[in-house]
């Protein structure tokens, strides 16, 4: 077994078990790390496949990102997670039949395409450097001229997800108060300022 | 033994029926459920990231590349719904979310 193959198995072992981690464990930190390692090994196989720049775009963009995200979420909420465990058993038949169905579906359907599809004839995959061309430099001469309209579609539906996180778990609370610069610039010494004639011997009621 | 095609498509094919299953016996947890839509997402970049390299083509790559920002922002706002929900409801029960239910 060559060292291709042995690194091969083990990140794609990991990559399983820690995936059946992510829904099997009873903390969701650790579900939440557990989807960390996921992701690490699955970018792990994508540098084994040749694709180094959406390798490391896995773990900036999801171990960075997402799952560090995950990992506040979980923190900050505080809810009982025990009692989400209840139907756990009650849907593990059902759960289990529809998901060994669709693995084997998947799986003839996977070594089928492998066989005789259009990429049985290329047995090695792309490697990365050939001619002179990284994989970054591959993606970027395909992603900026043929692709450059999705590109810029990819960049608004970012910029309107951001948006609408910021207005969900915005939060004014009235009873906050807050610095107004402004108001206190614009304070004059007539509205600022208030004489009262108080006659002696009857004092300030207010 | 070489590895080929048929490997990588199997590693995504157990990822992704272990997210749908993740779904189905977690389907109380809504932090689990959102995990299980990010592992599919991922079964799905593997799938096209391992068409893309055994295909010799790189336009796999860039649309796995979309399929990440999707998932990125579906993460985003997904949580941003958890944490209002959470803010309005102290649970995040997904059993009683039925507010809207006219």
């Amino acid at each position: 077994m060559d060292l291709q193959a042995a690194a091969f198995y083990v990140l794609a072992s990991v990559s399983v078990l820690a995936a059946l981690g992510v829904i099997s464990v009873r903390n969701p930190v650790h579900s939440v790390l557990a989807l960390i390692l996921t992701f690490f090994s699955s970018a792990g196989l994508f540098v084994l496949m040749g694709a180094e720049f959406l390798a490391m775009l896995l773990v900036v963009v999801y171990v960075g990102a997402v799952a560090v995200l995950f990992l506040f979420v979980v923190m900050m909420l505080d809810v009982d997670f025990a009692q989400f465990r209840q139907g756990f058993a009650r849907y593990l038949p059902i759960g289990g039949v529809v998901a060994v169905i669709l693995l084997v579906e998947m799986v003839l359907v996977s070594f089928a395409v492998a066989r005789s599809g259009a990429a049985a004839a290329n047995a090695l995959p792309l490697a990365s450097g050939v001619a002179g061309v990284t994989n970054a430099e591959a993606i970027g001469r395909v992603l900026y001229t043929d692709y450059v309209y999705f590109f810029q579609a990819a960049g608004i539906v970012l910029l309107i997800a951001m948006i609408g996180a910021i207005v969900l778990t915005l939060h004014h609370r009235p009873y906050v108060r807050r610095q107004s610069v402004s108001r206190q610039v614009g304070r004059t010494p007539a509205t600022g300022l208030e004489v009262v004639q108080i006659k002696s011997g009857e004092g300030l009621s207010e | 033994m070489t590895i080929g095609l048929a490997h990588y498509l199997a590693v995504a094919a157990i990822l992704f029926t272990i997210g749908v299953f993740g779904i189905f016996v977690n389907r109380k947890n809504v932090i689990v459920i959102l995990m299980s839509i990010e592992m599919i997402l991922l079964a799905v970049n593997i799938n096209l990231v391992a068409f893309s390299v055994f295909l010799h083509q790189v336009t796999g790559q860039i649309f796995a590349m979309f399929v990440l920002t999707v998932a990125a922002a579906e993460a985003a706002v997904g949580l941003a719904i958890l944490v209002t929900f959470f803010r309005n409801r102290g649970d995040i029960a997904v059993d009683d979310a039925s507010m809207m239910k006219g």
